[in-house]
C-alpha cells in the first residue's frame, strides 16, 4: 500500500545526548490530514526535520516510496515541503518571485515551467498580484501564506507545517485556515491550536517526551479529558 | 508595510525609473567616469555636467532636493583635498606669515581642490539617482549582467535582504540601552561609565547581533535545502535589453564623450 | 539620519583613473580567489552565513557609543569578521558591506569602490587575520589570546587601512602626503581603539555564549599561510612607505621630479586654454557664463517636458 510518509522505530538523540525521539513509527496515507500536537520539548520539530532529511536518525523513513537517504535527497525535498515556523528566515531572497521560484529552480526545471509553477503557487494561496513585491515589506501573515506558496511551488505530494497559524492575529489565522482546508495535498501539521485542528485535521498524533503517545480520531481522542491533560493539551 | 527608513528607493513611474537597471548601472559609471577624466579648471564643463545630472534628477521625480540634501553628506571628505590649496606651488593669491612659517594660498591649489570638490559632488548626484531609481533586486540583475559572479551576487542579495531587519534589531538594543541609561542626578560629576565601559557594552551588543545572525544564518540554510539548495548558486536567464535602452545608451555615452572631448581640447 | 562614517570611504573624484584601476585589478583577483576558497572551507552553508552576517556587520555599524567632543566612534568590522569567518569569507563580507555602503548610501564613489574595497575588505582582513594568528601562535591557544590578539587585531586592521587610503590619495595627487597620512594615521589611531574595544566587546559576548564559534567551526584558526604572508608584506610595505611619503613636504611633487612630470605639474591651467574658445569669446569666464545659459535653458526645458507629461497622465486618469 502505497503511503506517502512511513515511520518506522525512528530514535533520534542529539549530539549533546539529549534523547529527543524514541522509537516513532506511524504511516500517513494519501489525502489525509493528521495533526501533531504535544507539550513543548515534545519533540514535534525534531520530527519533522527528519521527514525531509535535515536530521538523520535510526529507524527507517521513508516518503513517497522513497528512503530518506542521502542519494534521495533531491526527490524527498520535492515530494515533502516543509513550511518552518518563521517566515522570516524561509523568505530570504530579495522578491517574491524569487522565493517562490527558488524550489523550481533548484528542481532544474526550464524557465518556462519555473514561471509556470511560480503563478500556479501564488494563485493557490491567492496571492498572485504579489510576485514583484519585496519580502521584508509584507506583514506577518502575509509571509506565512508565501511561504507556503514557496514549497507548493514545487508541487509537493506532502505539506508538513511547523506552527502554521503561530503569531497570526484573528483575521489572518482565519484566512489561514481555510487555504489549509482547500489545499487537496496530504498534510502534517504540528501545532498548539487545538481549535484549527478540530476543524480541519481529522486524525491527531499526541507526541510527549519523544513517543508517540496517542495516534487516532481527533473527535475521539479530544474527548478524552484525561489523555489531553496528562500530555499538556487542552480540549478548547 | 512601509518602506524602511534607511532604503533610498522613492518609487515613481518615470523614465529613469523604467530605464533598464542594467543600462542605468553603465550609464551612471560612465558618467562618473567621465567627471573624473574632465580636466581641473574647466569650469564651462562642470556647469554642463552638472546640467546634465540635474535634468536626469528632474526627469526621475525623486525630486532635485532630495538629491542634494544627500549629496551633501558625502562632502566632510572634501576637507582632505582643502590642504592642496596650500601645497600646490603656482601664483600666490593670499599670504598668511604665522611665524616662522608662511602660508600661502595659490591659485593653481586653489583651482585643483575647487575642481575636485565639484566633479566629486556631481559624480555623487549620479549614484543617488541610480539608488533611487532602481529597486535592489534590479541592481542584482545589473550586477550580474556586468559579470560579477553570481555567488558574489547571492550573498549580496541575502544581506540586503536581511539588512533592514538587522538593523531594526539593531535599534531595539540600542533602544533598551538608552532606556537604562538613566541620569540619577544624585552622582556628581560625570555619569556614563568610562570610555571602555562604553565600548564593551557597545561591544556586547554587536556581539548579540553577530550571534543572532549566524544563528538565523542556520535556520535559512535548513530552509534552503528544504527547497532543494545544493550548494550551487542558481538563476533565471536575464531577459534581453530592448532597442530603445540600448539607443539611449548609445547616445549618452557619445554625448559623455563630446563633452570629455571638448574639455579635454581647451583645458587638456 | 546615517550615523558619520569612519572616513575611509573614499568619493569618487579624489582618486586617479590609473590608481583606481590597478585596485580594481588586484580585488578583482583576490574575490574570485576567495570566492574558490571559501567553497572548499565553508561549503554549502557559505552563502547565508556571509549574507546575513555581512547585514549583521552593517547593522553593527550603526551601533555607536559616545567618544569625548560628542564624536561618535563605531565598528569597521573587518577583524571580528576574520576572526569569526577566517580570511576568505570575511573578505567577501567585507566587500558586500563596502559595495553595499557606496551603492545604496553614497558612502564611497562607485568608480572608486575598488580601492575601498582594497583598503578595507582586503588590507584590512589580510592585516587582521596576520596579528590574529601570530597572537594565537605566541599565546598558544589560551583563551586570553583571543581577546588580546583581536583588540591588536582590529586597532591594526583600521590603521593599516587608513594609511592606505592616505598613499592613495596623495599618489592621486588629492591630498599632500606629508599631512595626509598624518593625518589619517593619526585619527585612526583613536578610532582604532574604539574598534578594538567594540571587537573585544563582541568577542566577550561571544566567547561567553558560545565558545565553539570561535574555536571550531567558523572560528577555526582557519590555517591560511598565503593570506598570512599577504598581510604581513601589506603591513611592511605601509609601514614603510607612510613615513618614507610623509618626509616629503609633498609626495607627489617628489614622484614628479623623479619623472620629469613637475612642469606639467606646475603650471596654472589658465595658461593652457588658448586666447579664443568660441569665435569672438576671448576666455573662460565668459565661456563659464554661456555654459550656465545654455544649462539653465535645458534644465528648464526638462522640468517643463515633465511638468507637462504628469500633467497629462493626471488628466488622463
Amino acid at each position: 500500500m502505497h503511503h506517502s510518509i512511513e515511520v518506522q522505530n525512528l530514535s533520534f538523540t542529539y549530539p549533546d545526548g539529549t534523547a529527543a525521539l524514541k522509537d516513532i513509527s506511524f504511516s500517513i496515507s494519501p489525502g489525509e490530514k493528521v495533526a501533531l500536537v504535544g507539550p513543548n520539548g515534545a519533540g514535534k520539530s525534531t520530527l519533522i526535520l527528519h521527514l525531509n532529511g535535515i536530521l538523520t536518525g535510526q529507524g527507517v523513513v521513508r516518503v513517497c516510496c522513497l528512503e530518506v537517504a542521502r542519494e534521495n535527497l533531491g526527490r524527498v525535498r520535492s515530494c515533502v515541503g516543509l513550511v518552518f515556523q518563521s517566515p522570516e528566515d524561509q523568505l530570504f531572497s530579495p522578491t517574491v518571485f524569487d522565493d517562490v521560484a527558488f524550489g523550481p529552480l533548484y528542481q532544474g526545471l526550464p524557465p518556462p515551467e519555473v514561471h509556470t509553477q511560480v503563478d500556479q503557487a501564488l494563485e493557490a494561496v491567492h496571492m498572485l498580484n504579489y510576485k514583484q513585491r519585496i519580502s521584508h515589506h509584507l506583514s506577518v501573515g502575509e509571509k506565512k501564506r508565501i511561504a507556503i506558496a514557496t514549497v507548493l511551488s514545487m508541487r509537493p505530494e506532502v505539506l508538513v507545517l511547523d506552527e502554521p497559524t503561530g503569531g497570526l492575529d484573528p483575521r489572518s489565522r482565519r484566512s489561514l485556515i481555510h487555504l489549509l482546508r482547500e489545499l487537496p495535498l496530504t498534510m502534517l501539521t504540528s501545532t498548539h491550536d487545538m481549535l484549527m485542528v478540530r476543524e480541519i485535521f481529522p486524525r491527531m498524533i499526541i507526541l510527549d517526551e519523544g513517543r508517540v503517545v496517542a495516534d487516532g480520531p481527533t473527535d475521539q481522542l479530544m474527548n478524552d479529558a484525561a489523555l489531553l491533560e496528562a500530555h499538556g493539551l487542552e480540549n478548547p | 508595510m512601509h518602506i524602511h527608513f534607511l532604503d533610498p528607493y522613492r518609487p515613481h513611474d518615470s523614465l529613469i525609473h523604467q530605464l533598464d537597471p542594467r543600462i542605468k548601472l553603465v550609464l551612471a559609471l560612465a558618467f562618473i567616469l567621465t567627471n573624473t577624466l574632465v580636466p581641473n579648471g574647466a569650469w564651462p564643463v562642470y556647469v554642463l555636467l552638472f546640467t546634465l545630472i540635474l535634468s536626469v534628477e528632474i526627469l526621475s521625480e525623486v525630486g532635485v532636493s532630495y538629491v542634494l540634501k544627500r549629496s551633501a553628506l558625502a562632502f566632510p571628505f572634501v576637507l582632505a583635498a582643502l590642504p592642496l590649496v596650500l601645497t600646490i606651488p603656482g601664483e600666490v593669491i593670499f599670504s598668511l606669515p604665522v611665524r616662522p612659517w608662511t602660508i600661502s594660498m595659490t591659485y593653481p591649489g586653489l583651482v585643483r581642490f575647487i575642481s575636485i570638490a565639484i566633479k566629486s559632488w556631481i559624480s555623487v548626484q549620479a549614484a543617488i539617482v541610480l539608488a533611487a531609481s532602481t529597486p535592489f533586486p534590479d541592481l542584482l540583475v545589473a550586477m550580474r549582467a556586468i559579470g560579477v559572479p553570481r555567488l558574489l551576487v547571492s550573498i549580496f542579495g541575502l544581506m540586503w535582504r536581511y539588512l533592514f531587519v538587522l538593523v531594526d534589531e539593531a535599534n531595539r538594543l540600542m533602544r533598551a540601552r538608552a532606556a537604562r541609561s538613566g541620569y540619577s542626578g544624585r552622582t556628581r560629576g560625570k555619569s556614563g561609565g568610562s570610555l571602555a565601559w562604553r565600548a564593551r557594552v557597545t561591544g556586547g551588543m554587536a556581539g548579540n547581533l553577530f550571534l543572532r545572525a549566524i544563528e538565523r544564518s542556520e535556520r535559512i540554510y535548513m530552509a534552503m535545502l528544504s527547497r532543494g539548495y545544493d550548494g550551487e548558486a542558481r538563476s533565471l536567464p536575464l531577459a534581453r535589453i530592448r532597442t530603445a535602452h540600448w539607443v539611449t545608451l548609445f547616445l549618452s555615452v557619445t554625448l559623455l564623450v563630446i563633452l570629455l572631448s571638448f574639455a579635454y581640447l581647451f583645458w587638456g | 539620519m546615517l550615523p558619520a562614517p569612519i572616513a575611509m570611504h573614499i568619493p569618487d573624484g579624489f582618486l586617479s583613473v590609473p590608481i583606481s584601476i590597478i585596485l580594481w585589478i588586484v580585488i578583482i583577483i583576490m574575490i574570485g580567489y576567495a570566492l574558490k576558497r571559501v567553497g572548499a572551507d565553508i561549503g554549502e552553508r557559505q552563502v547565508p552565513l556571509m549574507g546575513v552576517l555581512a547585514a549583521a556587520i552593517f547593522a553593527g555599524q550603526m551601533l555607536n557609543f559616545a567618544v569625548a567632543g560628542g564624536t561618535s566612534g563605531h565598528l569597521m568590522g573587518s577583524a571580528i569578521a576574520t576572526i569569526l569567518l577566517g580570511p576568505w569569507a570575511a573578505m567577501l563580507v567585507i566587500t558586500c558591506v563596502v559595495s553595499i555602503q557606496a551603492l545604496i548610501f553614497q558612502d564611497g564613489g562607485l568608480l572608486v569602490l575598488g580601492a575601498n574595497i582594497f583598503n578595507m575588505a582586503i588590507i584590512g582582513v589580510a592585516v587582521a587575520y596576520m596579528v590574529y594568528r601570530t597572537v594565537q601562535l605566541i599565546t598558544a591557544g589560551k583563551s586570553w589570546g583571543i581577546f588580546l590578539g583581536g583588540f591588536m587585531a582590529a586597532w591594526l586592521s583600521i590603521e593599516a587601512a587608513a594609511l592606505a587610503t592616505a598613499l592613495e590619495l596623495s599618489l592621486s595627487g588629492t591630498s599632500p602626503a606629508n599631512i595626509a597620512i598624518a593625518a589619517m594615521g593619526g585619527i585612526h589611531a583613536l578610532i582604532g581603539i574604539g574598534e578594538g574595544l567594540i571587537t573585544l566587546g563582541a568577542l566577550a559576548f561571544i566567547y561567553a555564549s558560545r565558545r565553539d564559534l570561535l574555536q571550531s567551526g567558523e572560528g577555526a584558526p582557519i590555517n591560511s599561510k598565503l593570506v598570512w604572508v599577504i598581510g604581513l608584506a601589506l603591513a611592511l610595505l605601509l609601514a614603510v612607505a607612510s613615513p618614507l611619503a610623509s618626509s616629503h613636504p609633498d609626495g607627489l611633487e617628489w614622484v614628479a621630479e623623479q619623472k620629469g612630470f613637475l612642469n606639467l605639474a606646475k603650471s596654472p591651467s589658465y595658461e593652457i586654454i588658448p586666447d579664443y574658445l568660441f569665435p569672438g569669446v576671448s576666455n573662460t569666464t565668459l565661456a563659464t557664463i554661456m555654459a550656465g545659459a545654455i544649462g539653465v535653458l535645458i534644465v528648464f526645458g526638462v522640468a517643463l517636458a515633465v511638468a507637462m507629461m504628469r500633467h497629462r497622465k493626471t488628466t488622463s486618469k
